[in-house]
């Protein structure tokens, strides 16, 4: 495999680069808060920051609890087939 | 243009037949021609109701065409159109069959107009699909090709008990919308709820359908519970039931999609999870949350299809499906990683994807509706989507750590099947206005106002950062090779385990009682063998003279007790 090419996501800069990117358009999507007002139909949205707050609470929520879950319901692979 | 009265899966049965008789060569083009000949045929459909006979003391109809019964018409022509596409290097005869006379069925099912009709493609749909489970020739896919059979023959035995009911009670045999307030409505929604993956019903699916072949997912995905979301939206559309049950389809599958590391499980879950959002839709049951509802299933179908075909591209490529076995693919299958981008941005509703354009009409009609806790849990379930299906999909298969396996790329075949679908997903998302001018009611919407483009990227992007965060800081938890317990648990552990354990206590109460039984056997055979066996005064060997001597002594006896008697 010496001879493979070499892609643009093994350089690990990269990676950072593409990282930093996604980390400003981050904030960038956080600052239209600030300048445009939404049309909302319910009050929790007018909240500064409702769905990106959400987003990233829900997410966190959801792979705690599910690892969590893992110590309940996680068994061997074969955990069925010895029947 | 000539109007024709044909039912669509007529055209879908007679293909079969002709399919079977076809030279090898030429049977993947046949099944190919099948749903292009029934493209034509559905764009000759008169509106209206055609077909009627008379069926013992009721009335059957085939073809009840209209706005709701053609969108899922189109909707399954086109996922058999791109499931034979990417089905077409297949040389099993059974999968080919098998799965023309299920979407033929599917089709059947949403065209008919009377209850009877309904039960019989029920259980056409059931009896041809688990084939496409069989056809996988494991021991694995044979337990759980069962299992599904068993669930589906329940649904539709629990379908016929309601429909002979509502036969009976109200001389009815249309299949219309239906109030809950009778048994025989709520048999009816319960054997809709079996197809449609209820919570706790919804075992057969996460458990079966990652077991059939890498072609037989595509087909399944596209089918059955789509068929029980068109019923569900025609005979109980406003059921606020639907609204609950649907919110809990859309969350608890979320959690298992996370720690599950088969990725065609993963999609099986998250396609409850799409589910859920259209029977939330269908509960709520005003225009819009209709309208949302059936064109979040049309949507489904193709995003769903062209991420069910992304792995098995890559299952039928590396031979494995694992999150724990998979990673960098997108060195040796690039187009494959592209087509399944395209289809995880669309499932998780990113603006110009097609999810985007129906699933935002379910959550603003839950608002509209005053469902606040409701819209929060598909805020909830939105966010998660993105989490396991848009992320997690793309990101074990094709990037994270190099597993080293270097692949060809998909077959052409399978490429040409997942633009075919890809290009669906896409021209929806920045064009939604053709699928909107099929659906059932006006449509008033506007998708791409700010706020809602603002709102869901904001909702995407801070999903993806919490993603990016848990997995930088290693909270995020590993793909183990493991099994997950879920509902099944109750028939495939605690079942058996239960029917075990009271075999052994069987056994051991009896036990007393067996050893009396033996014993006392014993003992009778003893005693027969002391007075009746070879050394005994009766059962021993006795000479002639002995016997005539015995007889002639009986002979006396009878003839004094006859004197006497006399």
């Amino acid at each position: 495999m010496n001879n493979e090419k070499k892609h643009w996501l093994d350089d690990r800069a990269n990676i950072k680069k593409l990282l930093h990117w996604f980390y400003w358009m981050c904030a960038a999507l956080l600052a239209t808060d600030f300048v445009f007002h939404r049309h909302v139909l319910h009050a929790w949205e007018n909240l500064f920051g409702f769905y990106g707050i959400f987003g990233f609470v829900a997410c966190t929520v959801l792979v705690l609890v599910a690892k969590e879950m893992r110590k309940a319901l996680m068994r061997r692979e074969d955990y069925y087939d010895d029947q | 243009m000539m109007i024709s009265s044909l039912p669509p899966f007529a055209i879908f049965y007679i293909g079969a037949v002709i399919l079977a008789l076809a030279p090898r060569g030429a049977r993947p083009w046949i099944m190919l021609l099948i749903p292009v000949a029934g493209l034509g045929n559905m764009a000759t459909l008169d509106d209206g109701l055609h077909l009627s006979f008379a069926l013992f003391d009721f009335q059957a109809t085939l073809l009840r065409v209209d706005k709701l019964s053609m969108l899922f018409g189109w909707l399954f022509h086109i996922a058999a159109l791109f499931g034979a596409v990417f089905a077409l290097h297949e040389k099993d005869l059974s999968q080919q069959v098998s799965a023309t006379v299920y979407a033929g069925s599917a089709l059947g099912a949403v065209f008919v107009e009377d209850l009877i009709s309904l039960f019989v493609f029920w259980e056409l749909l059931a009896v041809s699909s688990v084939f496409l489970i069989w056809a996988r020739r494991t021991a694995k896919a044979y337990a759980a090709g069962l299992r599904y059979l068993i669930y589906q023959i329940l649904s539709g035995v629990i379908l016929m008990a309601g429909v002979l009911l509502y036969l009976y009670t109200t001389g009815q045999n249309s299949f219309s919308q239906l109030s809950l307030d009778n048994t025989a409505s709520a048999l009816i929604f319960l054997a809709f709820g079996v197809k449609c993956a209820f919570p706790f019903l919804h075992t057969w699916l996460t458990d079966a359908y990652p077991e059939a072949t890498p072609t037989g997912t595509v087909f399944l995905s596209a089918f059955t519970t789509k068929v029980a979301v068109y019923s569900l939206a025609r005979a109980f559309p406003g059921t606020e039931m639907l609204v609950y049950i649907g919110a809990a389809m859309t969350c608890f599958p979320i959690f298992y999609a996370v720690i599950e590391n088969d990725l065609r499980r993963v999609l099986a879950y998250s396609m409850i999870n799409q589910i859920g959002f259209m029977v939330c839709g269908i509960g709520i049951g005003t225009e819009l949350a209709l309208n949302g509802a059936v064109s979040h299933a049309f949507n489904d179908v193709i995003f769903k299809g062209l991420l069910m075909m992304t792995m098995g591209a890559v299952l039928f490529r590396t031979g494995k499906i694992n999150g724990s076995d998979l990673g960098g693919l997108y060195k040796s299958m690039p187009k494959t990683t592209t087509f399944c981008i395209i289809g995880a941005a669309s499932i998780s509703a990113f603006p110009l994807f097609s999810g985007f354009v129906s699933k935002s009409m379910v959550m603003a009609a839950a608002v509209e509706e005053g469902y606040a806790w409701i819209w929060l849990m598909l805020l909830f379930a939105s966010a998660g989507v993105f989490h396991h299906a848009g992320i997690k999909i793309p990101f074990f298969a094709f990037f994270a750590h190099d597993s080293g396996i270097r692949v060809r790329e998909a077959p052409i075949n399978m490429l040409i099947a997942m633009g075919i679908a890809a290009g669906l997903c896409l021209y929806i998302g920045i064009y939604p206005w053709t699928l909107y001018s099929l659906l059932p009611y006006p449509v008033a919407y506007l998708p791409f106002d700010t706020t809602h483009v603002l709102t869901q990227l904001q909702l995407l992007f801070f999903s993806a950062l919490a993603f990016t965060w848990l997995k930088l800081t290693g909270i995020y938890p590993p793909e183990l090779i493991s099994t997950n317990i879920d509902a099944d648990w109750l028939y495939r552990k605690l079942g058996p385990t239960l029917v075990k354990n009271v075999r052994v206590l069987y056994l051991r109460a009896i036990a007393p009682m067996r050893h009396a039984v033996n014993e006392g056997g014993s003992m009778i055979a003893q005693l027969t063998q002391r007075w009746y066996g070879e050394n005994s005064g009766l059962g021993g060997v006795q000479t002639v003279g002995a016997t005539i001597a015995i007889a002639l002594l009986f002979f006396a006896i009878i003839l004094v007790w006859d004197l006497l008697a006399a």
